[in-house]
């Protein structure tokens, strides 16, 4: 489903603050695969990510989405496979626009925005059903601008409205990085749900290790722009938690 | 009361220029300041097919398509050429002095005695009256189709550009080529002002829009101090408070001329109203600065 070939990213090349941010990465994702991205700061593991999202192009080596060569097609034109949540909750949601209108949106996704409007009573009936399958009880604040709710709910709603339109792969940044322990836990579980319902091959990035060995059917590490380790199906679930924990000592 | 009524026609004038600075400061959260050469835009191309007796539609029609260009300009130089908004809009607005005096040939060009948008139709006698309907009728019209615009799927992406630029790229939407269109957009509103301005005094003059952008700027922020203070979520009341905030603005301007303040002080007047319009809100909570 993602194939990336040989792919490396140097910021500020040539200058005294040149970063080598991913170095000549090989990775294959299969159809349907969960995968789990572990790695200390500055390991390279979000600029992988941007480039898979588009929103960051690599100086050499190709990316393959679904078999289409989408190394230098920007995000916005990616996004009719790819849906993703941020680290902030701020940056996946309009804090302005009600929820009604950012779920609009999220349901024209890989569509024209044309001069109709959407938003009429069978959306919103569609929209209070899907978020009440949350159970966070947001169906009756579907009127509410986005930015009164917390943001907890809001990278839930993220995620809800990552599969409003069709979606073949997610990619979650850190989407728990800043919640309390009792929301990331809903979010977690409720992108689980939803990888699983809609068949989505996902990449997750994470510093929670609990997260890394509960999630996912395979697992890589990353240092200095570089794959460390990488664990398929079998080796990951024969992974303790204890390894994990060793990775970073 | 004459002077009064001149002040409320001037203020519907200047709502189409209050919805476009509403639409580029407020909606796309980019401070544009074509406007003072996009509005003079609008005001020189009425003036000049008015001169070459083009029907008002023909002339409505032009002025729309020019003050969207100079909007686009202005975003294109802003988008492609990563070029800070302001900077970009100073220099369109720079350079549109230069087209709108070549345009006009004069700097001033006098619009008396000619068939114009108020002299269409005949509803009252009294010229201002008239005026008064027709422009009224026209400002409805602008201010329905900005309020359809902006529930529309296109409209939500617009809005969702100014406050969310990742969230929207990640769903699909072009914010650079949005931009432009949303500058076009307010420029084009603002030109149509230029083009009611100047049907209304009766003539075009090259200086008649230095400084202009602070009269949309304090109509919008007469409005955005309102939906604040109550609380409005809903785009009709926005659009609608925008529109009362230009009238308001122009009915200030008005009263100080009536209470026999120096008109070279006017401009001072303007600049310490907006400054009281900005202030007021945190002068009244300063109990909590934080918020």
């Amino acid at each position: 489903m993602i194939d990336i070939n040989n792919v490396n990213k140097i910021f500020n090349a040539g200058q005294p603050n040149q970063v080598n941010a991913v170095n000549g990465v090989d990775l294959h994702i299969k159809n349907e695969d969960f995968l789990v991205i572990v790695g200390a700061n500055g390991s390279g593991k979000t600029t992988l990510l941007n480039m898979v999202a588009g929103s960051v192009f690599p100086s050499s080596g190709t990316i393959y989405v679904d078999g289409e060569n989408v190394t230098k097609q920007p995000d916005y034109r990616r996004s009719r496979s790819i849906a993703r949540v941020f680290q902030n909750p701020m940056s996946g949601t309009a804090s302005d626009l009600s929820i009604l209108d950012n779920f609009r949106l999220a349901s024209i996704r890989t569509k024209r925005k044309g001069l109709s409007i959407g938003v009429n009573d069978t959306f919103k009936n569609q929209v209070k059903e899907k978020i009440s399958t949350l159970g966070l009880g947001l169906e009756n604040k579907i009127e509410q601008p986005m930015g009164t709710l917390s943001g907890g709910q809001r990278q839930a709603l993220t995620l809800l409205m990552s599969v409003m339109d069709s979606c073949k792969v997610l990619l979650l940044d850190e989407p728990t990085a800043a919640l309390d322990p009792r929301s990331a836990d809903i979010v977690m579980r409720t992108a689980e749900e939803l990888i699983r319902d809609y068949r989505l091959t996902s990449i997750l990035i994470t510093h929670n290790l609990k997260d890394a060995f509960n999630y996912g059917n395979r697992i890589i590490l990353m240092g200095e722009g570089k794959i460390v380790k990488d664990l398929e199906k079998d080796q990951k679930s024969a992974l303790k938690q204890t390894d994990l924990y060793d990775w970073f000592g | 009361m004459d002077f009064y009524l001149t002040a409320l026609l001037q203020g519907l004038c200047f709502s189409a220029l209050a919805l476009g600075i509403y639409i580029s400061m407020k909606i796309f959260n980019i401070p544009d300041i074509t406007t003072d050469g996009s509005y003079t835009l609008g005001a020189v191309i009425t003036a000049i097919l008015i001169k070459h007796s083009q029907p008002t539609y023909v002339i409505l029609i032009s002025v729309v398509l020019a003050g969207g260009l100079a909007g686009a300009l202005t975003g294109i130089i802003h988008t492609k050429l990563k070029i800070n908004a302001l900077l970009a809009g100073i220099l369109v607005m720079t350079a549109l002095y230069s087209v709108n005096i070549s345009l006009m040939g004069t700097s001033n060009l006098p619009l008396i005695n000619v068939p114009s948008l108020f002299t269409l139709i005949n509803i009252s006698a009294n010229l201002n009256y008239n005026t008064f309907w027709i422009l009224s009728v026209f400002v409805i019209v602008i201010t329905l189709i900005i309020g359809y615009l902006l529930k529309t799927d296109f409209g939500i992406s617009m809005r969702a550009t100014g406050n969310s630029e990742s969230m929207i790229r990640s769903l699909g939407v072009n914010t650079d080529r949005m931009k432009i269109t949303g500058l076009a957009l307010a420029n084009a509103l603002t030109a149509v002002s230029g083009y009611l301005v100047s049907q209304q005094q009766g003539f075009t003059d090259i200086s008649m829009g230095i400084g202009i952008v602070i009269i949309g700027l304090g109509s919008v922020i007469i409005a955005e101090t309102l939906i604040k203070w109550l609380k409005i979520t809903s785009i009709w009341l926005s659009l609608v408070l925008v529109l009362g905030g230009a009238i308001i603005f122009q009915f200030v301007l008005a009263i100080t001329l009536d209470i026999g303040v120096n008109p070279n002080l006017l401009k001072i007047v303007t600049a310490v109203f907006v400054l009281l319009i900005v202030s007021l809100p945190r002068i009244s909570f300063k109990g909590n600065q934080n918020d």
